[in-house]
This record gives C-alpha cells, structure tokens and sequence, in this order.
C-alpha cells in the first residue's frame, strides 16, 4: 500500500513548467501513474491535450523515454516498441532490464479514432498499459463531442441552441467495452482519489498481459468550472455514481469505493457550465434521464460484482 | 544457388535471411504471401523475428515506428489500398528518422477496386519521404531488398522495394540466391543511434515543433534524401562486387546512340527490351532507360543518360489526373528542360489496373517515336476510348 511519505520521496517523472492550463487534472493523474512504480517506464502518448503541453521542442516536461507518433494509434505504437524490446531482449541487444509500457491517451485518441487500434493492441496481448484521461470531449481542438461526452452536455459540435439541448447521446462505455477483451486486469479510477488509482496502476503493472485503466479527469475548460474546485468536482462524480471506481481482475469485479451516500447527479451537473441549460424550464427530462442512467449502470455494475463474486 | 521463385517468395526468402527483429504486417493482396511465407518461418524457428499480425496497415506502419524506435530492425510488407491507409503514418517514419524497410507489390488503388499491378500506389507516396526501387524481376527484388536494409540503416530514412503485382509477385523465374551467411555479413548488424529503450539517455520522439523549428527538421530530411543517392550507389556498387549482380539508379538498354528510346519502370523493360532488339535488328537506333530509383530522383543522372536523343517517350503505370501526364512523365521532363537541346517528349499511360502490356503496344510507341508522331503530350495505350 502506497503512502503520501512514500510518494514524497519520489522523484518526479513529469517536470514543472510543461503548458496545461492550471486546475488542469492530467498532470495531476500523470505524476500519480508515473509514481506508482519503480520500474522504468516508456510512455507514449497520442496527439492531444497532455502530449501537446508536455514537449513543446526543443523542450520536453519527460524525464523518461516518451514517444509520440499520431492521433489514433498509440496503442499501436506502444505495441511496437513492447514487441521491439521482446526482440531486442530475446537476441541479447538490450541489457537485461525489466522495462514497463505505458500508453496515455485522451478520450478522442481512446473512445473514438483510436478505439480499433486500443482493440487490436488488447486482443493482441502485448505486456502493457494502456491508461485513458478521459475529459469527456475534444478539448486540445477546442471542445468538440466524442463518444465520451455524456448525454445534454454542450460542446461546440454538440451546442446548446434553440432546438437542441447540446449532444442527444449517451456516452460509451469503453471500460466495458475493453472488459469484453478478456484482458487480465481493467479499471475505472479519478485523480481525485489518489490512493485508490496508484493501487490500480500498480495492479496493472503487475500483470502479465494488456491492462487498462479509464480515468475521469475533469477539465476545468470544457466542462467550465473554477480552476480550484478540479478535484472536488472530481469526489462528486465519484459520489454522484456518474463515475463509479471498480476493477475487473481475471473476470471478477469488484467496487474499490463504495460511496456512503449517493448523491444526486444533478448537484454534480449544476456546477458546470457545459450542463448550465439543462436546468432551463422544458429540460427537465434530460436530467431524469441522466439520473435515470446512472442509476442502471450503478445497479448493473453491482450486480455484476456479486455476479462474479 | 539457382532457384525458381516467385516475386514474393524471393522477397520474402530475402527477409528470411535479413532475419529482422520485428515485422509487423497486415494482409493485402497481393502481398499477403510475403508475410505469410515469413509467418511460417517464424512459426518453424527458421528466423527468430517477432512477428506481430496487427489489426491494420495503419497500425502496421504504427507498430513498426514504435519497434524501430525502439531499437529494433523492422520491416513490413503492403500494397495499394494498404498503403494508402498507412499514408499518414508513410510521412511520420521518415519525418522521426526510422529506417524502416517495406516490401511492397504495386497494384492499383480503388475506386474501381482492382487487384491487379498498377503504380499508382506507390506513385501517390512518392513525396511522404521514403526512398523507391521499382524492380523489374524477382531477382531484382531479391537484391534490392538486402540492399534495402543497409540503404534506410545509412540514411535514417525509411524505403520501399516495389515488384509489379502478379506480373511479377505471382511469376515464377529463375534465379540466383545468394547464402544464409552471406546475406548475414551483407546486413550486419543494426546500431540505433538514439534508441527510445537506452534508459541511460532518455529522450523524447514525436515533439511538437511550432513555426520556429519543423522548416528546420524537415530541411534536415530533405538533405537526407538528397545524401541517399549517394548511399543508393554505393551499396548497390558493394553489392555488385561481392555477388556480381550491379545495379545504380537505372538501367540503360542500349541506349547510348539512340535515336528513339522510351523511360520506363518495372516489369514492363523486360517486354520492351524485346521490342528494342527487333528495331536495332531492323536497323533501327531504339534504346530503353529503365528506372529503378525514383525517390530520392536522379535528374542530373538521367539528363545525362538521355541527352542527345531527340525523341523519348516516357510510360507511366499510373496517372497524376492533373490532365499534364504521369508522375514519371512530368519529373523526367523537367529533368531534361536544362539540356541544351531539348528532346520532342510524349508521354503514355499505359497498364492501369492490371490492363496488359504487349510487344504490339510498346512497338506502336516506338513507331510513333520513329514517325515523329510527338504533338500530342499525353496518350493511353491499350485502352478503348
């Protein structure tokens, strides 16, 4: 078990001075995953919001071997280099070091236009990683709806106007989604709540296979709230069930946090602007619906941990 | 050791002795035997490459940069559609520096789709930065895959060996393959030079570059490619001198005091060589240029082998659909504009979508060089219109 005296030992992986916008809740999850091991890391990241923030040439915020290649193909990538370094293991070219693969994409580069690459990758079985910020929408091109962006939200290809009351979908569920893969271990996990994610990456790095972790990570730009309540907004997503913490390990789920009280989805939603008209007269419904969505997918996913108890 | 192989199974006889350390390849006719054949080597121990099937061509190119940057000898193989679906990652290779080395089977991109040999794939990723032979036989291909991987290592620049699709991938020949070691000592070994894996030097691959630094990393290619000539040449004249088999930028078939010739890729020289033989029977000065080089592009070499020849028709497997001819037509015309005396030029486009080229045809271009029928730029031979 991980403890803050122990992570205050550790050196940092992801420097200061890289460009996210401040109450920004990725480097807050990258310095938690790079933390969480003292085996070295290789990192690839795919076109986005952290990879763009992070190696402005000629500088770079990575005190570790990083790669980036394209938008929709990180786990394709990465799955390169793991099978690069079994090759160069195998024929003696490499000294004899453990090396762990990690990949960290957003929700568009994961959810959507590298979801057959994230496929491919899992069924595949390479030994790594692959962890999802899912902020819930195309921030680095300016807050565009994926398939991540729940249902009502406004987004500037999903708006709010006069006859529509932002996206008329609901969101994906790729953990699911990537549970279905059989890989050995899969996650969901917040930045907000430290000790559960570190645990859960540390569990993923300790699996012989394909893991993966999908992580909520508030933005306080597309979602529009004060840079100093990210993490707080984060707690409530959990507490709401919006964004339950569960792991599925060789087929078992299990809830890592079980909330004392749910509380209403709709407090969580009135703190952000990205939600502010479904509070208009006439939208009512769409909130019910939310809730109403929650609360299956909250009930399914008990279900299925008792299930496979 | 004389053998009858096909144009994959030499490609894929040539990977087996180049024993790289990853291939990662997705299944496209009509190269899916490549990666196949060498899917049973691997699954007989006969190299001990690690092989991944992966999801797409995309993903293929993808998983290929991920491995060679990582250190490790890549190659894959593709053709058309496949190709073009690696397209953008075609230009990411060569902007990150992988020497990545492709065997590749020309056929015809959709729409119409079609599975048979045309240029048009590779003539469409002629500018992603990769280095291009077009081979004209299995034997060629052979070769020119072993030098390939020396040629991309030299460089830091990603290539692509070409054969035309079952004209050439799917017809068996005869010919020379040289021995396990041999091609072993050929290859060498492979000495990344900023491996992702050395955990000692940590670096960062795939920055973002802002106004004030990609015109620099991309003049730094440029001048890569335009060093790979030189690198081209060498190992193709080391190749020659340790098994006897030379090969440089073109070919040229008895070119030298002719008065007629035609430029031309591939598979179809050994066609037209025939028709070349029957004309200088006659009496008649025919010559062939038979390009194998087209990327980087040797224009001073070719105004020099095609200068003084007043008449030269130029054949183009695939159409630039810029209403002004193929893609080989326009770069050797502008090769030529600072020749002294400027050849009459016509261009053909000939073989689309597997279309057959026969003696007839090329004997019509030839007769047309020789009654000075050059006022119109651009014909299509074989097609009915």
């Amino acid at each position: 078990m991980t403890t803050l005296k122990e992570l205050s030992h550790k050196s940092e992986l992801l420097s200061g001075g890289h460009r996210a916008c401040a109450g920004c809740t990725e480097p807050v999850a990258v310095r938690q995953i790079l933390m969480a091991t003292d085996t070295p890391l290789v990192v690839c990241c795919p076109t986005g919001c952290l990879e763009v923030t992070t190696t402005i040439f000629p500088y770079t915020a990575w005190r570790m071997p990083w790669i980036h290649s394209a938008f929709e193909n990180a786990a394709a990538t990465l799955s390169g280099v793991e099978i690069g370094y079994k090759a160069l293991k195998k024929r003696g070219k490499i000294p004899d070091r453990e090396i762990k693969f990690i990949a960290i994409g957003g929700d568009g580069g994961t959810y959507d236009i590298g979801f057959q690459a994230l496929s491919g990758a899992m069924e595949r079985g390479h030994n790594m990683v692959y962890i999802c910020l899912d902020n819930e929408a195309y921030m680095n091109t300016g807050i565009q709806r994926s398939s991540a962006t729940p249902k009502g939200a406004h987004t500037t290809t999903s708006p709010a106007g006069k006859v529509v009351a932002g996206k008329r979908d609901f969101r994906k569920d790729l953990t699911a989604c990537i549970a279905a893969h059989n890989v050995p271990y899969v996650a969901q996990a917040i930045p907000s709540m430290w000790k559960d994610f570190i645990n859960k990456v540390q569990k993923a790095l300790a699996v012989d296979g394909p893991a993966f972790i999908n992580v909520l990570v508030p933005c306080r730009l597309g979602w529009g709230f004060p840079p100093e309540n990210a993490i707080e907004i984060g707690r409530e997503a959990v507490s709401s069930c919006f964004w339950p913490l569960y792991e599925m390990e060789n087929g078992k789920w299990r809830l890592t946090h079980k909330p004392k009280e749910k509380t209403p989805l709709k407090d969580w939603l009135k703190q952000q602007v990205r939600f502010k008209h479904l509070f208009k007269p006439g939208n009512e419904t769409i909130i019910e619906e939310l809730q109403a969505d929650v609360d299956r997918n909250w009930e399914r996913l008990q279900k299925l941990c008792e299930f496979t108890a | 050791m004389r053998v009858a192989k096909t144009g994959n199974e030499a490609m894929a006889e040539a990977m087996r002795q180049i024993n790289p350390d990853v291939v990662a390849a997705y299944p496209i006719t009509p190269a899916t035997e490549i990666v196949q054949i060498f899917s049973g080597f691997v699954a007989d121990g006969v190299v001990n490459t690690e092989f991944v099937a992966v999801e797409s061509e995309h993903s293929a190119m993808s998983a290929c940069i991920g491995s060679c940057a990582a250190g490790a000898r890549t190659m894959t193989s593709t053709s058309s559609q496949g190709l073009a679906l690696m397209w953008e990652m075609l230009y990411i290779a060569s902007g990150l520096r992988m020497p990545i080395v492709l065997a590749e089977v020309n056929r015809a991109l959709s729409s119409p789709i079609n599975i048979h040999c045309d240029h048009s794939d590779t003539m469409g990723a002629r500018d992603c930065g990769w280095i291009q032979i077009y081979c004209e036989n299995a034997q060629e291909a052979y070769d020119s895959l072993i030098q390939a991987v020396r040629i991309a290592e030299e460089s830091l620049l990603p290539i692509m060996v070409s054969t035309d699709g079952f004209i050439i991938s799917h017809g068996m020949e005869s010919m020379e393959m040289l021995e396990d070691a041999q091609v072993k000592a050929f290859v060498g070994e492979y000495k990344p030079q900023h491996p992702l894996l050395d955990l000692d030097h940590p670096i960062t691959i795939g920055a973002i570059d802002f106004t004030d630094y990609y015109f620099e990393h991309k003049r730094q290619t440029i001048e890569a490619m335009r060093n790979a000539k030189g690198i081209v040449a060498k190992i193709g004249q080391e190749f020659g001198e340790k098994f006897g088999r030379h090969y440089g930028f073109f070919e040229e078939y008895k070119l030298e005091d002719a008065e007629i010739a035609i430029v031309v890729l591939g598979s179809t020289a050994g066609t037209s060589k025939v028709v070349v033989d029957e004309l200088r029977q006659k009496g008649i000065k025919a010559g062939l240029l038979r390009l194998r080089l087209f990327r980087p592009f040797p224009y001073q070499e070719l105004a020099n082998a095609l200068s003084g020849i007043p008449c030269i028709a130029v054949m183009d497997r695939s159409d630039s659909l810029n209403s002004a001819g193929g893609p080989v037509f326009t770069e050797i015309r502008s090769a030529l504009y600072d020749l002294e005396i400027r050849p009459k030029m016509v261009n053909y486009i000939y073989g689309l979508g597997g279309r057959n080229i026969d003696l007839s045809q090329i004997r019509s271009v030839y007769e047309d060089l020789a009654t000075n029928k050059t006022d119109e730029l651009v014909r299509y031979l074989g097609v009915r219109e």
